[in-house]
This record gives structure tokens, sequence and C-alpha cells, in this order.
């Protein structure tokens, strides 16, 4: 954890290059309305918190994660927890390596939202393939919790989640969140190194993207 | 009119009609107060950006009918529908008639600071703090069902709401529809768009028909998030459906686009303000942006606030400036897109109410004003997008158009001491062929937000004027205690300018000319003269 911490997301701005080349992962946050998935995001991003309004449609930031042995290129897509969005929202988790299921420990009702976002992706995904993470946000509230982190915590288990309780408002365990999902990125790209098929279905699934980037050089497209 | 008239006016989805090219090709030297479309200063020379119209009723045809009958200012308490009960109309000026007797009008409403997204719904229903609000919007479904308010919550207001559809049900049960209810100060204005019935309070100067327009302006609000497509299936299934579902997280849109309504006069005008750029820099910004085109791509749109920098547009398509102004209040009221780059389905109403389209919205750089609006057709189009953004940034950073873009910023807008008129405060003028207006900053006099949103009421007050349905004028001269007012229409322009109470109306006389000269001159830094098409 301490070497972890070390590499904090901040930190991995300034170090574009990794020894092995770049991965690409595409990371999804899904939740409730007023959750605080922009503000995670945006701690991701700019290690900043702002009061946000309402996202519209979906927004898309960047952020470089440097691990001992590789750099992991985050594209994240934080979208919007409004129900009109809701109709576009499949576009996003399609194909992501990771997904952030978001709940805010102060409303209850957001907990039975992320349950509900778990099964609408378990349709989407196959377990192993996606690195998915359970997200008790705004920690910071915990005086008026409505969720307790037990609760939180077997949800995450039984499903094999990642959990991790944060608060994007103080930046308390956001970069250590992230670290951890590209640990586990890493790692499961790893395992999939041996099978060639999987590999070419997502190299399609990058060109249907289409994008000549400047870092696409650069960029070993492993995928999951 | 007849009773269901309005019903089966369906939105006129004119949005890709090519407009009627009527502009002349010689642009005359000295402009003079009788020029005719296409020549006046500010007219484009190729070909429009806008859609097209020859005039402000065209603009807002779409309640046309109902509006060919708004012919006679109400008298107190009378309910204008064709067929007049009376008792009923007390009913209705009784609601809000409760309220009249404060007339302070200059009051600072007590508005919360919207900037940070935040809104106070808190606000109790019964206080005398609410009614007295100047202008209060109500949107209600079918069934009754509050759908948003602007101050107070829905829910308080429901049978408010309630008692709001019960008159409209009323009045159309005797194949009649209601349109407003005057009473004392207040007016209280219907606009029912099927499913939806929009209703207005307002104790403004504004006409009925202004307060009409405005109420299209949140029902079109609407549909941008939702398309009418979508909005006729949701309550064809389900007559009692909350909409407020769907609208959760966007009540600051309608909120912000109000605000916009009290104060931005383009929104007044239809038409569009552009930041001061010298031509040849602006052509060669227009340029990049063009290159960096993609299949999908239907509008790209450069804008510096609220100021548009240049649009380029598919050829043969034909933005809407209700479409623009809702994308403006779409980016006004979002911080979301200075932070990464946004992706948005929005349905323009006036291009077509059916469908989506994708906005790539992302500011230029982080701190800038600038921002670059993608409309495409393609909802998977992001990465083309964001790339077409990335190739046009690239150009224009080696162009030393950038740094003369860079210092445009720094003076959005100009002084009215500029044009050199003794007495002249403020104008705005509007080309009619382009649809731009150009408009100095505010002066002293006008710079807090009372008195800012007062100049705008007499503004709004001159339009109305100048526009009405049955006796339209050519011109007006208005003095009053703390200015002197003119208003002056054309084929080719509108113009309302805003004297000191010293000056006379000989002077006023000859400012037209005057102006109109300066902004002949000034015409290639204040409008985008040549548009472009990819």
């Amino acid at each position: 954890m301490a070497e972890r911490r070390g590499k904090g997301a901040g930190e991995a701005r300034s170090d574009p290059r990794g020894k092995s080349g770049m991965l690409r992962v595409k990371m999804v946050l899904l939740g409730s309305s007023g959750v605080g998935k922009s503000s995670l995001a945006l701690r991701f991003s700019k290690d900043d918190f702002k009061d946000s309004a309402p996202t519209v449609g979906c927004a898309y930031l960047t952020q470089l994660v440097c691990l001992h042995d590789a750099t992991l290129r985050f594209e994240i897509w934080d979208t919007a927890g409004q129900e009109k969005y809701h109709s576009v929202t499949p576009l996003y988790y399609r194909g992501a390596q990771a997904a952030l299921i978001v709940y805010d420990i102060s409303n209850r009702e957001s907990f039975m939202r992320a349950q509900l976002w778990l099964k609408e992706l378990e349709k989407q995904y196959v377990p192993g393939e996606t690195v998915v993470g359970l997200v008790a946000n705004k920690s910071d509230l915990s005086s008026s919790r409505q969720v307790s982190l037990q609760e939180g915590r077997s949800l995450a288990e039984n499903k094999g989640l990642l959990f991790m309780e944060t608060s994007a408002k103080s930046g308390n365990q956001v970069s250590e969140l992230l670290l951890d999902i590209a640990h586990r990125v890493k790692l499961s790209s790893r395992e999939d190194k041996g099978l060639a098929e999987w590999r070419e279905a997502d190299c399609v699934d990058m060109h249907r993207e289409g994008r000549p980037r400047p870092l696409s050089s650069c960029c070993l497209t492993i995928g999951l | 009119m007849e009773a269901d008239v309005h019903n089966t006016n369906a939105p006129v989805e004119n949005g890709s009609l090519a407009p009627v090219d009527r502009l002349r090709h010689e642009r005359s030297d000295s402009p003079t107060p009788g020029l005719v479309e296409g020549t006046e200063p500010g007219a484009g020379q190729d070909s429009a950006m806008f859609v097209h119209a020859q005039s402000f009723e065209d603009l807002t045809a779409d309640d046309g009918e109902q509006e060919q009958e708004l012919s006679e200012e109400g008298t107190d308490g009378t309910l204008e529908t064709q067929e007049q009960e009376s008792g009923e109309s007390r009913d209705g000026g009784g609601e809000s008639g409760e309220a009249q007797d404060t007339q302070a009008e200059e009051e600072q409403e007590d508005e919360e600071a919207q900037s940070s997204g935040g809104r106070d719904k808190e606000e109790d229903v019964t206080s005398e703090a609410w009614r007295r609000h100047r202008k209060h919007v109500f949107v209600l479904s079918e069934a009754g069902k509050p759908i948003y308010s602007r101050y107070g919550t829905e829910e308080a207001l429901s049978s408010t709401m309630g008692v709001m559809m019960a008159l409209v049900s009323f009045v159309e049960a005797e194949k009649n529809v209601i349109r407003s209810i005057h009473a004392e100060d207040y007016k209280v204005v219907f606009l029912r768009k099927s499913p939806l019935v929009l209703v207005g309070v307002s104790r403004t100067r504004q006409s009925e028909r202004e307060l009409t327009r405005e109420l299209l302006y949140i029902y079109y609000q609407i549909i941008s998030l939702l398309t009418l497509t979508q909005l006729n299936h949701i309550f064809q299934h389900k007559q009692n459906y909350d909409l407020r579902r769907l609208l959760a997280g966007s009540e600051h849109l309608t909120d912000n686009l109000l605000r916009l309504l009290d104060r931005d006069p383009g929104l007044l005008l239809s038409a569009v303000t552009c930041l001061p750029l010298p031509s040849s820099s602006r052509d060669v910004i227009s340029s990049s942006l063009q290159a960096a085109k993609a299949k999908s791509l239907v509008f790209s749109i450069l804008l510096a606030g609220n100021r548009l920098v240049t649009l380029v547009r598919k050829k043969d398509q034909f933005l809407h400036h209700m479409d623009l102004h809702l994308l403006f209040n779409l980016v006004g009221s979002s911080s979301s897109f200075r932070e990464g780059e946004g992706w948005t389905p929005i349905c323009l109403p006036k291009f077509n109410t059916a469908g989506f389209f994708h906005a790539h919205i992302s500011y230029l750089e982080p701190a800038s004003d600038l921002c670059l609006i993608l409309v495409s057709t393609d909802r998977e189009d992001f990465f083309n997008l964001s790339d077409c953004k990335r190739r046009f940034l690239e150009r224009l950073r080696r162009r030393s158009a950038y740094q003369a873009l860079q210092e445009a910023l720094r003076t959005p807008s100009y002084s009215v001491s500029q044009v050199g008129i003794a007495e002249l405060r403020h104008f705005v003028y509007k080309s009619k062929s382009s649809g731009l207006y150009t408009s100095p900053e505010i002066p002293i006099p006008y710079q807090s937000e009372e008195e800012q949103e007062r100049l705008m009421g007499l503004y709004q007050y001159l339009h109305s004027c100048m526009h009405h349905p049955t006796r339209p004028l050519r011109s007006i001269y208005r003095c009053g205690e703390r200015e002197n007012l003119l208003a002056w229409v054309t084929s080719g322009f509108e113009l309302y300018l805003c004297f000191s109470p010293l000056g006379t109306k000989e002077q006023a006389m000859a400012a037209i000319s005057k102006l109109l000269k300066w902004i002949r001159k000034e015409e290639d830094r204040l409008f985008i003269l040549s548009p472009q098409t990819y």
C-alpha cells in the first residue's frame, strides 16, 4: 500500500512513459444523480474539488497513472446520473475495462440505485473481464450516514467487487482507489495476454472508435 | 380563433429550409434609415447563417395563429377568450390578485446566486416574498401534474397548478382556448403545447405576446432535453406521469434561461451578438474550423462567453436562433464542460423536434472563455469530434489570428462613447438579414442588476410596440424622467436607442444616421459578414 500511495495520481501526470508501454483503460463512472461522480472524476484527473452543477450528458477526462512497470492512460467517462440520459449510458460502459458504481453514504436511495446499476452492468459484462468497483462516496458526511460501511463492503464481497469508501471533497482515498483499479486492470490484462482472440476483438473495438491520437504510437492495446 | 386550432398546430420543422436568398450583393456606401434588407450595416455577404426569416413574426411563427388573435389588451379582470364568462375570470384573477397590493416595482428579487447551480427551492409559497416575484413560470402536464415552477417546490404548488389546469380545461370544454387573464398589474398567460401546459404570471410591462414567446422558449428548453417524440410517447402511455423524474437535474437550465430572457437582448430580438474581432482574424478562425470537419458534423460553433466568434454549418443546413440560444444556455449554465470534454444528446427543436443531435462541448483551454460546440448526427462519433477539436486548435495556434482572438477576449465589448454621439447612453442594433445584433456595454447608470433589467424592460416595451400584432409601428420616441428612448424599424434593421433625459428629439433623430454610419464603418469587426459552410 505504501508503494501505491507514493505513486499518487497527481504525481503520475509528470511521467507519461511507462517502461512497458502504455495501457489504455476505458473507465466509466455510474450511479444516481448527485452522488459525486463528477467530483470523483475531477479528483482523478486534476486532484481538485469544485461544487458542480449536474452533468449534462457525459464528460470525458483522461489521467495517466504510473505503476512501477507500466503506465496506464485512464479514459474516464463520467456519465450523468439523471434518468433521461440512461438510454445513452450503455454507449459508455460498453467495452469498458473498469466501471465504478458510485453511491452516496448519506443517501440510502443512491445505494439501492447502485444495486440496480450493478444488475444492469452484469447483463453487459463477463465477470473477470471488467474491473468493477463499488465506491461509497462522501465519507466526509459520516455524521449523516445512511449506509453503513459493512453493508457496502458485504455487497461488494458478495459480488466480488473492489470496494472503497472515498471522499471526493476531501480527497480521502481517491488516489488509492484509482491506483487499486490500475493494479487490477494491469493484472487482468496480463492474465489475458495469452488469449489472442480476445486481444484481437479488442483491437477491432479500439479501431471502431477510430482515434488517431498523438499517444497511439506508444500505445500497446492490450485489452481484457 | 377556433378552440382547437392550436392543437393541430404542430411545431413547424422548417429548420432545414433554405433561406430565401434576397440578399443584395451591392452594399450601399452611405446607409440611410430607409435601407432595405440585405444592404443594412451588418448584413451578410453571401448567405445567411441562420434560418432566414423576414420578420420577428416569422421567427416566432409557431404560435402564429394564436398571436393573430391577440388583438386587444384586456382590461382588468377580463379573461381573454373568445366568448367570455366573467364569473370565472374573477377566480383566475383572484389567484394572483391577493398579492397585487405590493407595488414596489424595483424591489430586488431575492433570487439566489445561480452560478453554483444551487437553487433555493425551499421558498415558502404562501409567503409574501414568493408572491412578489416579478415573473412566475409554471409548467404542468395535461393531467395537472406539476413539472416545473420557477420559485418554490412543485409539490407545494400542486393545488395551484391543479387550479390552472382546471381553468384551461373549463374553457376548453366550451370549445375555446384560454390565453390570458388580466388582473390589475398582473398578467396570467397560458400556452398550451400538448402534452404540456405552460403558465406565466407576470407583473412586468411585457405584452401578453412577449410573455407567450418566453413560455415558448421554456417549452423548447424541455423539448431540447427530451424530444417531442419522447414526450408524446411518455404521456400517451401514462397520462399522469411525473415528468420531473426525467427533468431532474436540469431545472437550473430552465432557471438560467428565464434569467437570460430577463436580461439578454438577443432572446428578445431573435438575434445573436458577436465578439468584436477584425474580420481577417475571424476569417482565419472560420476557415480553421471549416477545415476540421467530420462526416457527421452539422454545425461547428465557437463561443466566447455568450458571444458568437464564428459558426460553420453544413451546406443547406441552417440553425435557428432559438436553437442557438438553447445551446448558449446549455453551455452557460453548466460548469461540467470546463473539466473535461462534454458529450451530450441534444434536440434542436426548431430544426427537428423528433430526434437528438449529439454535441461535443469543450473549452479550448482550461481557463479560457472560448467554448467549442460541435454538433453531430452520430452518437458514437465522440472520438472523431474530439479529434476535430484537436486539429482545429492545432491549426489555430499556428496562426497569428489566435493572438488577435486572445486580444479580443480582453475587450469583449465596446463603450458607447466610441460612437461619439452626445447624450446617447446605449443602443441595440439588429441586422435583420444576418440575424446578428450589436450593442455596447451597459453604461454606468444601468449596471446594477435591477437597472439592467429595467433597461431591458424598456426595450421589451419598445419591441412590443414595434411588433404589435395589429398596430405595428415604424418608429417611436418616448420621453421619460430617467431616459429618452427611440426605436426605429425598417425592412433591413431594428434599432433601439437610449438617451439621457437631457437629449432632444432632434438630437435623437440625427443620431440614427450617425450611428448607422458608425456601424457601417465598424461592421467588419462587429458582425460576421462571410459565414462559412463545410
